[in-house]
């Protein structure tokens, strides 16, 4: 089957890994993931702090090109694009007038029918329950599920999961086998765009979200956007600096560890292009079709 | 909630940020539970609950500390301060358009001209090409901010492992987002 | 030949603001049949009542039309004054020129106009109307209150010590209630159990009053005076007359892991039990739920222990019926539990506990013996935070309003802490300090002046768990909204006080108002705070509005003496605008052809069969009856009649076409 695919310019160019990973795992459950052709970049927060028009005109592009290609699933792996789509989305459909102004700038029409996923949606609604009869490693590490911020909140627009303490992605590890550890700093904002231009409290903020998963025994974090991914892993030195000690947990994509689980090969799913290196211990036992437990959670 | 205010005449900073977002300052009872979650709240110069209490007073005096604040630019827009304020005060739309204020009355703090130089170096590269250059926007910002040797240590790894692009990545209709930017961000302004 | 006077009022300046009364009074003069037609600045004063009865005197006025406010306002000011002056107070009507008119327009000649046209249809309407008398029926001079907290308790005391028999029903296994459960109340740190358990037994050993326990209301029927109530007493399975409350089943019974209730769940209970040592009754229930022989047949441990065999397992739930003629609703309140914040961890955090499980702490005959311990640990908290305002004031999580004690409560366990930790530090996040009643200002000031508590202004982002340890991120909005971070033993939440469960449920039953937030609602939030819109029903105490004890004991007095007006008469008089089948001159008796849509709608069960016999018994015909006593008057039956059987006595159909003439005649 195909489903829409909006790659975004972190996937593209310097979290290439995620978006290898998620290729190789959507092919992996007979999906191709088809491009939006043309498509450009959503604006992430540059637009949104500067001028609003734009920031809404530049996601609404993509969705009114989205439309004209016949998509009505599509597939946003990161999480700011996600954000930035749901938000040009809830807005128009909210706002009759803005809808046509927006419109009007774009030059284009969109009209709604879009459906915008996140990766954990996209894991959820093609492939979750059709994962187990293709684990071949469990992946038993205790994992601390990372959501940040823009994949949660705001509630009220993408009604997705619940903005403390959320579930998803802990019970998506949970199907693969993960040990899907309880933390404090779950939704806790990495630091976001400031990666360059205020990198001390990228790596305060990025340096206490490392800091509870390890002092939870988490052996390695589980993130779904690439600007989080960035931060926790390219930005490791500056957060050891921060912390005053070595801290060497990797930082995987879901899909990584997915595809891992299915038996997609580490080269494949880009583990070379971390910064910090992925050294899990070799406890995964190739499986046949042994019972994978998950635990009931409830999600409000 | 009750919509039932428009009666009231508001000039004020409070007045337009109600007017375009829809935000009422009026609703905040300065509880301080969003200056509480707010990460970036040690490294703005006044937390949000500060921020709104400024936009209360109504005072011109106050408005311009606001507009000329480092907490609007130090904002991550990461969404904790409405996740939790039980008065449900929508702080991350009032901040977008405080900063777009601040730009245009050309009140942004100089301490936070990197944070807008490099969101200026993203949105040209944009502009350029449809997708974002990164190299080229590196090379922007550093040419914006005079931080030459900032992150030289990342870049031989990040080339190393693939993680820059040497050329940038054209999309074929760079005019509609030529447009775009031109009808929106690029306007020129009308005398109101 | 109709002779009416119309009176129009100025109402000071809200009617004459924008009407002319003037030009009312002047114009309604020359509708025929209209002898009198003054205005006057204040109708409803003294003089202005005054003139009304001197005008029916002289100039013999068979009916009258007061235009002023509303009738729910005056009307009975105004039938009261015809009365007096000889006139049967039902050909007295208002026109409400105020509400209807004055109010809702600007000054001008079309709402003089308007004015004259209301005034015009109560002239037509009141030249049609017949003289009627009140209808009176009898008092059951009994009352029920339901609740037994310490509201209830107050109420069924006053009403019985005026003499009058008083049934209380409680669905918990003992009365009590939440006071029951506190350590020490404010503002002056009385123990609460020792001045509430006196009044517990004397509501236990009154002769005038009947307690059931475990019990409660099943149906409500009937009206003010007259009320019909069954009541479900729950299977205690006990013989209560041969227990002598020895307690021996209690310490027997091998199922001991039911969280107690009346502890907040920091202890646990068995299956049989009672629910703390002062409980009234001093007898135990069993758990059907949880008890071994119910689940599974086997056990009946208590029965072979119990020395007077008093243990009954085959007892069922028995529903009894009496009759009364007040009832109190004394049913309390409430709290969230620490589970209702998903930034304080969902509930999955031991040291983070609500109010009331404090109050269980700190308490001398709690689980911990009265000594502040962690539920966790037991270990003894040397730093706690404490959260005012966790829930209330927050429209984002549903509950927008005060819940009013948390204040108080909270700066009491501050204290509480600081006399039994002497080396503790507790601080509170609080956003005000409403601590508005008699000495409770000095209250708190002594909390922060001589007790050190810490009152940090600011509400509390979110709390985790780490090492043991409760850290607490808040803000100091007093300092700049600066953050402060405590790492806290242990976090008491004052959460937001709410309806009691069950009380929709209850208020459906007996056909009381609520508000959103089940609540009950009160008559009128000003000037009837004890009574509901239903009459014959009252309120005391926290299920109108969370309040604290010294307010619910005075509400539940204001009940009780409410009640005890109410049993002051023997008659209750009725207003008499009830439906009425039209009898007519045989053979036909009546229009009504006996269809009985009406009684299947009648809301209140009012209608009955009625036999039209002839003299030697054969049944002619079957009509509609509408019993007098228990009609309301709401006027279902009548519109529905397809007949056109049924009238509203004081709103014939004759009179309400009169009025929609008189307005079509001028338009």
């Amino acid at each position: 089957m195909k489903l829409g695919f909006y790659p975004g310019c972190s996937l593209e160019g310097m979290s290439r890994e995620y978006s290898d990973s998620v290729v190789a795992l959507a092919k992996r459950f007979d999906i191709e993931l088809v491009q939006i052709p043309d498509w450009n970049c959503c604006g992430a927060t540059a637009a949104h702090n500067l001028n609003k028009e734009l920031s809404l005109s530049l996601p609404a592009r993509n969705l009114a090109l989205a439309e004209k290609e016949g998509f009505t699933d599509v597939v946003v792996p990161c999480a700011a694009c996600y954000s930035r789509f749901s938000t040009t989305h809830h807005e128009l459909m909210h706002n009759h007038d803005l809808r046509h102004k927006i419109n009007e700038v774009m030059e284009m029409e969109y009209k709604g029918t879009i459906n915008t996923l996140n990766v954990i949606q996209f894991i959820d609604k093609y492939i979750i329950d059709k994962i187990e009869e293709k684990i071949v490693n469990k992946f038993n590490y205790k994992a601390a599920c990372y959501y940040g911020c823009l994949l949660v909140r705001p509630n009220k627009v993408l009604e997705f999961d619940r903005t403390e303490d959320p579930q998803t992605m802990d019970v998506v590890m949970r199907k693969i086998g993960a040990d899907s550890i309880d933390w404090a700093f779950k939704t806790e904002c990495c630091g976001a765009g400031l990666s360059v231009s205020a990198t001390n409290t990228v790596a305060r903020l990025s340096g206490k979200i490392v800091d509870d998963a390890e002092h939870r025994g988490a052996e390695v974090i589980i993130v779904a956007c690439p600007m989080c991914h960035s931060n926790l892993d390219m930005r490791r030195s500056e957060i050891n600096k921060y912390l005053g000690k070595k801290v060497t947990t990797p930082i995987l994509y879901i899909t990584q560890a997915l595809g891992l689980a299915v038996g997609i090969s580490e080269k494949e799913l880009g583990f070379n292009r971390h910064f910090v290196p992925v050294n899990l211990p070799k406890k995964a036992e190739t499986v046949q079709k042994e019972e994978v437990k998950t635990q009931k959670v409830e999600v409000e | 909630m009750s919509d039932n205010h428009n009666h009231i005449v508001d000039n004020s900073l409070a007045g337009k940020v109600k007017e375009h977002t829809g935000v009422l300052a009026a609703r905040c009872y300065q509880c301080g539970k969003c200056s509480a979650g707010c990460p970036v709240s040690e490294d703005m110069d006044y937390p949000p609950s500060l921020i709104m209490r400024m936009l209360q007073t109504g005072d011109p005096k106050d408005e311009e500390l606001v507009l000329r604040s480092k907490s609007i630019w130090y904002c991550l827009t990461c969404e904790m301060c409405i996740a939790r304020c039980p008065m449900e005060v929508d702080i991350p739309p009032m901040m977008d358009y405080l900063r777009s204020e601040s730009i245009k009355q050309n009140k942004a703090n100089p301490a936070s001209k990197n944070i807008i130089s490099f969101h200026k170096a993203f949105l040209d590269s944009i502009k350029q090409t449809g997708r974002l250059y990164e190299l080229g926007l590196t090379l922007d910002f550093k040419v914006r901010s005079m931080k030459l040797m900032q992150d030289m240590s990342i870049v031989p790894t990040m080339l190393a492992k693939n993680k820059l692009n040497f050329l940038p990545e054209l999309i074929k209709n760079r005019r509609n987002i030529k447009q775009i930017f031109q009808k929106t961000i690029d306007k020129k302004e009308e005398t109101k | 030949m109709a002779r009416i006077g119309v009176f129009v009022c100025h109402c000071g300046e809200n009617i004459s603001a924008t009407v002319d009364c003037g030009k009312v009074a002047q114009v309604t003069s020359d509708i025929p049949g209209v002898v009198v037609s003054v205005d006057y600045k204040y109708m409803c004063s003294d003089p202005g009542q005054t003139m009304i009865k001197e005008y029916i005197e002289k100039e013999k006025l068979t009916g009258v039309v007061v235009a002023a406010c509303s009738p729910r306002m005056h009307e009975p000011t105004f039938r009261r004054a015809c009365g007096e002056a000889g006139l049967n107070p039902f050909l007295c009507e208002m026109a409400n020129v105020r509400e209807h008119c004055s109010w809702v327009h600007d000054k001008n000649d079309v709402t003089t106009d308007k004015a004259i046209d209301i005034v015009r249809t109560l002239v037509e309407k009141v030249k049609r109307n017949e003289p009627l008398m009140p209808i009176k029926v009898p008092v059951t001079k009994t009352a029920l209150v339901i609740g037994g907290g310490v509201a209830g308790i107050q109420s069924a005391l006053d009403i019985a010590n005026c003499g009058h028999k008083v049934i209380m029903v409680e669905k918990d296994p003992s009365i009590g209630g939440h006071m029951s459960q506190l350590s020490e109340t404010f503002p002056t740190l009385d123990c609460s159990q020792c001045i509430l358990t006196p009044r517990m037994v004397e509501v236990a050993q009154h002769p005038n009053i009947t307690l059931y326990t475990y019990a409660e209301v099943e149906s409500l029927d009937g009206f003010i005076g007259n009320f019909k109530v069954k009541i479900r007493k729950k299977a205690k399975s006990l013989d209560e007359k041969l227990c002598t409350g020895c307690g021996l089943c209690c310490t027997k019974c091998p199922v001991k892991n039911i969280p107690s209730e009346f502890d907040q769940g920091l202890s646990n209970r068995r299956a049989i039990y009672v629910p703390f040592p002062q409980a009234v009754p001093n007898k135990p229930v069993i758990d059907k739920e949880h008890c071994t022989y119910y689940i599974k047949g086997k056990c009946k441990v208590c029965e072979i222990v119990c020395p007077t065999k008093a243990i009954r397992f085959d007892q069922e739930d028995e529903i009894i019926e009496v009759e009364v003629g007040a009832l109190v609703l004394a049913t309390g309140f409430d709290i969230k539990r620490a589970n209702f914040f998903p930034e304080y961890g969902y509930g999955k955090y031991k040291d983070v506990i609500d109010g009331l499980q404090f109050e269980r702490i700190a308490s001398a005959s709690g689980p911990t013996l009265g000594e502040i311990r962690r539920p966790s640990d037991g270990q003894i908290p040397k730093k706690i935070v404490f959260l005012a305002c966790a829930g209330s004031r927050d429209p984002a999580k549903g509950i927008e309003y005060c819940s009013k004690i948390c204040c108080m409560y909270t700066a009491k366990h501050a204290i509480l802490y600081k006399h039994k930790v002497h080396d503790g530090t507790a601080y509170i996040f609080y956003m005000d300090i409403r601590a508005a009643g008699k000495n409770y200002d000095e209250f708190t000031r002594r909390a922060i002046e001589e007790d050190g508590a810490k009152y940090i202004r600011g509400r509390v982002s979110r709390i985790y768990e780490r090492d043991g340890k409760l850290i607490v991120v808040g803000a100091d909005t007093l300092m700049n909204a600066k953050t402060v971070e405590i790492e806290a033993d242990m976090v008491v939440l004052a959460t937001a006080g709410i309806a009691s469960p069950g009380a929709e449920e209850l208020a459906q039953k007996l056909h009381v108002s609520y508000d959103q937030h089940k609540f009950f609602a009160e008559a009128h939030p000003k000037l009837k705070p004890v009574e509901t819109n239903t009459a014959g029903i009252f309120l005391a105490g926290a299920c109108q509005n969370v309040k604290d004890i010294p307010e619910s004991v005075a509400q539940a007095s204001g009940a009780a003496v409410k009640v005890c007006g109410l049993f002051s008469n023997d008659e209750l008089t009725r207003d008499p605008s009830v439906a009425v089948v039209n009898r007519t001159a045989p053979p036909l008796f009546s229009t009504c052809v006996g269809c009985f849509l009406c009684q299947s709608v009648c809301p209140y069960q009012a209608i009955e069969k009625e036999e039209i016999k002839s003299r030697d018994g054969k049944i002619l015909k079957t009509i509609a009856f509408i019993n007098p006593s228990v009609c309301q008057g709401c006027g279902t039956c009548v519109a529905l009649c397809r007949s056109k059987s049924i009238d509203i006595l004081g709103y014939t159909h004759k009179q309400v076409y009169a009025e929609v003439d008189a307005l079509l005649n001028t338009l």
